[in-house]
């Protein structure tokens, strides 16, 4: 038998991919380009997932990882096509493949010091820390005049992918669609693996982790790093779909988004970053067109889910996660 | 006379005024299971908090198969082979029993850095965890979720956990509160086999335990040890009967 909740993952990974494809054949693209910021947001989910989900961990700066990989995009396009050397030399690319792999670096090292220093509180201060280091860093980037300081950081033209053309709105769809799928798979291996279990139980019990001589620091940190690693990625598609690296990705609004999309979805749960972003474009689309002021219906739906259903939409329709 | 396991000298832990430990010296050695008693508050929880890592003494030594683990913390302890159980039960709760074993056997084996292979799938980790769970006789529980065991199913998780890292001596905080005289009945056996795998520090209320599997007894009050012997010096010491056992003995 297979479980409610795999049935409920499948059909959202279906209904994902159908809707752009619909869209096509009926010639109207800008479904595509709202599922596509779907698949983008999920990714970033996804990543924080790996953080708050699975590690318990509570970052509220999330919105600079995503940003930094945003501007990661722009400024390395911006290099290239400008033919202007940057660091050592280096013209910068405008090949995904590439602004990905420096997009993840990138984070993954500036991860490492905020997570060594964040990681030292837990709670309210973790919370609090990890939204300091992200608005130093969006105080910084509005600051960076050669960047567009407030402005943000325009791409002329949409990144290249090798044998794809990512200006047509479908193909560039699909290559974040990819990428969603495969961060998924990560972070159901994760889940699954030795590290995993450990990552889980300093969630659950710290104390139970050091009793058996692991020390949940260690864990906690690999765990922020790779969480911000998958974040970063996203907001790296994130600029090239809307070909801007914004300042406001890496503004604390943001942070709240991607916690608030996990929440309406399901914390911890595979899927829960997907049913979130759907959840959560859908009410920004629909509920966007009839006020401006959706957010306030957002806020009130977040309540009802906190108040009456913890385990968010993925809770609701496929009960208490279970773990083996 | 054979070397101590461990070895604990001039122990002091102050919370402000009060003086948690005060001077404890006590000793266990290999085979044995050494029992501390005393009354509520005299700072037993403290003392075994002390050895395990999980708070650092004011002075004095703790030396564990002859290394001073002075600035060591508490996963560094549990990887050098001290094993503890809580006297508040202290699991994983949302993983099943075999998972809370599990993860005592996947850090033995050193390894919490494997990303991709799934952990149910890997007998390395499932069949030893399930052994050490038959010992303690919960395999029929395996697969529910900590939370969701009785009280003293917990403190057998607790003490299959201690055995699966492979300790080289176990600190038992109370694992017979809580369980009904059957279950203590069974755990008492099964305490009494264990001593010849590593030697136990025991703190536990239940009298009757105490007496039939200790080697030796200290009894510890106001953080003081007043007295430290074999069970029977410890029944017919005058001052262990003032300050503890009462008319009860």
């Amino acid at each position: 038998m297979i479980a409610r909740e795999t049935i409920i993952n499948l059909v959202l990974a279906v209904i994902l991919l159908a809707v752009p494809l619909i869209a096509m054949a009926f010639g109207e693209p800008f479904y595509v380009t709202l599922s596509t910021r779907v698949a983008i947001l999920a990714l970033a989910a996804v990543g924080l997932n790996i953080a708050l989900g699975l590690g318990g961990l509570v970052s509220f700066g999330h919105a600079a990882f995503f940003g930094i990989g945003g501007y990661a995009a722009g400024i390395l396009a911006t290099h290239a096509f400008n033919a202007e050397p940057m660091l050592f030399g280096f013209e910068g690319t405008t090949s995904m493949p590439w602004i990905w792999l420096i997009a993840l670096t990138v984070c993954g090292l500036v991860a490492l010091p905020i997570g060594a220093i964040s990681l030292r509180t837990s709670g309210v201060y973790f919370i609090m820390i990890t939204l300091a280091f992200a608005q130093m860093i969006y105080y910084f980037a509005i600051s960076w005049p050669a960047y567009g300081g407030e402005d943000g950081l325009s791409l002329s033209v949409r990144n290249s992918f090798p044998l794809i053309n990512t200006a047509k709105p479908l193909p560039f769809f699909l290559i974040c669609y990819a990428l969603l799928l495969l961060a998924m798979g990560l972070f159901a291996l994760i889940r699954g693996s030795r590290f995993g279990a450990a990552l889980q139980t300093a969630r659950q019990n710290d104390t139970r982790l050091a009793a058996v001589g692991i020390a949940p620091f260690n864990i906690r940190l690999i765990a922020f790093i790779i969480s911000a690693m998958v974040t970063g990625l996203a907001g790296a598609l994130f600029a090239d779909l809307n070909r801007f690296a914004s300042p406001s990705m890496l503004s604390w609004h943001m942070s709240g988004e991607l916690i608030v999309l996990i929440i309406l979805g399901g914390k911890g749960r595979l899927f829960g970053p997907l049913a979130g972003a759907m959840l959560y474009v859908l009410f920004e689309y629909t509920l966007g067109g009839i006020t401006e002021r959706w957010q306030f219906f957002l806020g009130l739906i977040l309540l009802g889910v906190v108040l009456f259903a913890r385990g968010g939409l993925l809770g609701l329709l496929a009960g208490k996660a279970r773990h083996g | 006379m054979v070397e101590p396991i461990l070895e604990i000298r001039e122990l002091r832990k102050s919370f402000g005024a009060l003086k948690a430990t005060d001077g404890v010296s006590l000793d266990l050695r290999p085979g044995e299971i050494h029992a501390l008693i005393g009354p509520n508050g005299a700072g037993k929880s403290t003392l075994i908090h002390q050895i395990s890592g999980s708070i650092r003494q004011d002075s004095g030594t703790i030396r564990f198969l002859g290394e001073d683990m002075a600035g060591l913390g508490m996963p560094e302890r549990a990887r050098r082979g001290l094993g503890r159980s809580f006297q508040i039960s202290s699991l994983a709760p949302e993983f099943s029993a075999l998972r809370n074993v599990m993860l005592a056997v996947q850090a033995r084996q050193g390894s919490s850095l494997r990303f991709f292979r799934p952990v149910m799938a890997d007998k390395s980790l499932t069949e030893p965890a399930m052994a050490m769970l038959e010992r303690v006789g919960l395999a029929k529980r395996a697969n529910l979720p900590a939370a969701e065991l009785s009280h003293g199913e917990r403190r057998q998780l607790e003490i299959a956990i201690a055995l699966a890292l492979g300790s080289k001596a176990f600190l038992f905080d109370e694992p017979m509160a809580g369980m009904g005289p059957e279950g203590s009945k069974v755990l008492t056996g099964f305490l009494d086999g264990l001593r010849h795998e590593a030697p136990i520090l025991l703190v536990e209320h239940d009298m009757d335990a105490v007496f039939a599997l200790a080697d030796r007894i200290s009894v510890l009050v106001y953080g003081r040890i007043i007295a430290s012997g074999t069970v029977d010096d410890i029944r017919n010491d005058p001052e262990v009967r003032r300050a503890y056992l009462g008319e009860a003995a």
